[in-house]
């Protein structure tokens, strides 16, 4: 009853096209702001920000990128990895070679180079379509994974074959590195997310989210509208592998704090992106946050929570648990219901409207 | 309401010419020699038996069909390779036998996608969205609302177009081709499947947008009482080759035209 829109006039059309029209959600979205801002980093453990909130934030980032390829735009990638390892390995060069620059203006800019390298992987996007295209992304995926590994110049000829985060600071306070505070990451992630995510809404909500829709939907009544297909993919590629080439330098720098080549970013982080995609909803900016808080808290739950409340239970056997529900929950949803938790929210949403009527 | 071309046609004078243009696919000749014209501000029908090559004939006039012979010139202009962009950027609209709109999204979204070729803020300025790109796209809605008035489908405004009944996605896929503000319109079998009061709500709509826009209307359609009445002019085909043009009566009286729908004794 308190999730109501009556008496909610709009009487502009800018207000009707507002991202969060209903006044309940607007005054949701900030409690979250905050609770995401203050609570969390003054409240949470230590644990809970390394194992789930800062894997979340980093992944959070490919999901949508994914999510603006595959949900928006009709177009499956497998290559999700692969586009993620070139941010972080675009972001250790340029900080090593160029220190003095600020790491967060490094963060941002290695997005850029993922997304040179998306586009030219998207290219027979033209072409090609559905299984062809993943096939294709694959072959980007097994490239990538190689060129981490045999090309000793991006680690810096390290001899163990791995990124080492180096330490670097803004206005003293230390970001990345060993000593680094976990608050002051966990922020550094949470803003970087907050501002693409409301960056990647504003881009879908307007002309070009249409287009890539008007793409996924019918691409011959597109091409009548006068959109061109081949510049609508590319971009589509280009801002999905901005998001990916972001994540994947925050995956590194900001989580993990080193990487081993060519294992982090391998095939299997390119298919639980894609399922958290599924999961979530296709198409969906919310649907992306379901998704990869699902795919990060659920070997958590499984293999912290569990022993918790009495259920004796291995690590082993918590990570092949793991596997099962998401590729149980991924074929369930796949089938009954294709826009995924999204979805549900949706109609959690609606009951709540109309409550305590059935309609 | 529509912006003066470059190339200002008179109404009544040629805007879309087809000369002699054949399509064959390998060995099947799809379109014989056909020629004819259409004229700005006119209702051109083009009837034939199923199989005679008329979605054909404007799959080659907006650019997804390349004529193998012949050529289509369009306000003056001859492209001998258009592309289907290129058609619309030129001012050609079409809806289609089999309702091409796109699934996902609503019925507004749909209609404000036929406005794309008019909106050209860039990509920074959608980065941003408040500001000059929201100014542009509240312009576009009240253009688009217009049609959704025009069309009386206000209710369905944010509806998912493919949960509306065929009826209406028909409509839609109409408004979405006025969005373009097009010179000429090109309409699939725009009645196929309706009931009796829906056909007389599309026949409304499609006299309407002629008589209030001046566009010009290239219409396929089986019905042939909706076609006699709407039409200034018909081209009848078969088996890919022209066997009548002129007006409906001179059509009607045709004996080829007889004998192409009724069959002839042997």
């Amino acid at each position: 009853m308190f999730y109501r829109e009556a008496g909610q006039y709009k009487t502009t059309y800018q207000s009707d096209m507002a991202i969060f029209p209903l006044r309940q959600d607007r005054i949701g979205i900030l409690i979250i702001l905050a609770l995401a801002y203050v609570a969390v980093p003054l409240m949470a453990s230590d644990f809970i920000l390394k194992t789930i909130m800062l894997p979340f934030l980093a992944l959070v980032l490919a999901v949508i990128g994914l999510n603006i390829l595959t949900g928006y735009t009709g177009l499956i990638s497998l290559g999700t990895a692969g586009f993620m390892g070139v941010g972080a390995y675009a972001c250790y060069k340029l900080t090593t070679l160029f220190p003095e620059v600020n790491i967060l203006v490094w963060i941002l800019v290695s997005g850029f180079f993922s997304a040179g390298i998306g586009v030219v992987f998207g290219l027979p996007s033209l072409r090609i379509k559905g299984l062809y295209l993943a096939v294709a992304t694959l072959a980007a995926q097994f490239f990538l994974q190689w060129a981490f590994v045999r090309i000793p110049w991006l680690y810096n000829y390290n001899p163990s074959g791995a990124i080492e985060v180096p330490l670097r600071t803004v206005f003293g306070v230390a970001i990345t590195g060993p000593t680094a505070a976990i608050e002051v990451k966990y922020l550094i992630a949470l803003t970087f997310v907050v501002v693409l995510t409301w960056v990647a809404s504003n881009i879908v909500h307007g002309r070009i989210g249409r287009s890539w829709m008007a793409v996924r939907d019918m691409d011959i009544a597109a091409q009548l509208m006068g959109i061109k297909l081949l510049e609508t993919k590319l971009l589509a590629f280009a801002v999905s592998s901005f998001y990916c080439g972001v994540s994947g330098a925050l995956f590194v720098f900001i989580y993990l704090g080193g990487a081993e080549a060519g294992t982090e970013f391998g095939i299997r982080l390119s298919f639980i992106i894609l399922f958290a995609v599924i999961i979530g909803g296709l198409g969906s900016m919310i649907g992306s946050f379901f998704g990869a808080g699902f795919i990060v808290a659920l070997p958590t739950i499984l293999k912290f929570g569990l022993p918790a409340i009495g259920i004796a239970i291995t690590g082993a056997i918590a990570e092949k648990i793991v596997v099962m529900v998401i590729g149980a929950l991924t074929i369930y949803l796949l089938i009954v219901e294709p826009h995924g938790l999204a979805r549900l929210w949706q109609i959690a949403k609606q009951k709540l409207r109309v409550w305590p009527f059935p309609y | 309401m529509r912006a003066p071309s470059a190339t200002d046609i008179a109404a009544g004078e040629v805007i879309l010419a087809v000369d002699n243009v054949s399509l064959s696919f390998g060995g099947v000749k799809a379109l014989t020699d056909v020629s004819f014209d259409i004229k700005k501000g006119e209702v051109r029908a083009i009837i034939g038996p199923n199989g005679a090559g008329k979605t054909s004939m404007l799959n080659c006039i907006n650019g997804f069909y390349h004529p193998t012979e012949g050529r289509i010139t369009f306000k003056g202009e001859t492209r001998p390779k258009m592309r289907p962009h290129e058609a619309a950027a030129g001012g050609i609209a079409r809806t289609f036998q089999n309702v091409a709109l796109f699934k996902g999204m609503s019925t507004l979204d749909n209609i404000m996608a036929g406005r794309t070729l008019k909106m050209n803020r860039s990509f920074f300025w959608h980065i941003l969205r408040y500001g000059p790109a929201m100014d542009e796209e509240i312009a576009h809605r009240r253009f688009v609302e217009e049609i959704i008035d025009f069309l009386e489908i206000q209710h369905i405004r944010k509806t998912p177009v493919g949960k509306l009944p065929y009826g209406l996605q028909k409509r839609v896929e109409l408004g979405r081709a006025l969005a373009m503000e097009p010179e000429v319109l090109l309409l699939d079998e725009p009645m196929a499947g309706m009931n009796l009061e829906e056909k007389e709500d599309m026949c409304r709509f499609i006299i309407d947008v002629s008589n209030q826009y001046g566009t010009t209307i290239a219409l396929i359609e089986h019905d042939m009482g909706v076609v006699m009445d709407l039409s200034d002019r018909v081209v009848v085909l078969e088996y890919g080759r022209k066997i009548a043009d002129g007006t409906p009566d001179e059509v009607k009286r045709d004996q080829r035209v007889i004998d192409a729908y009724l069959g002839v004794g042997h």
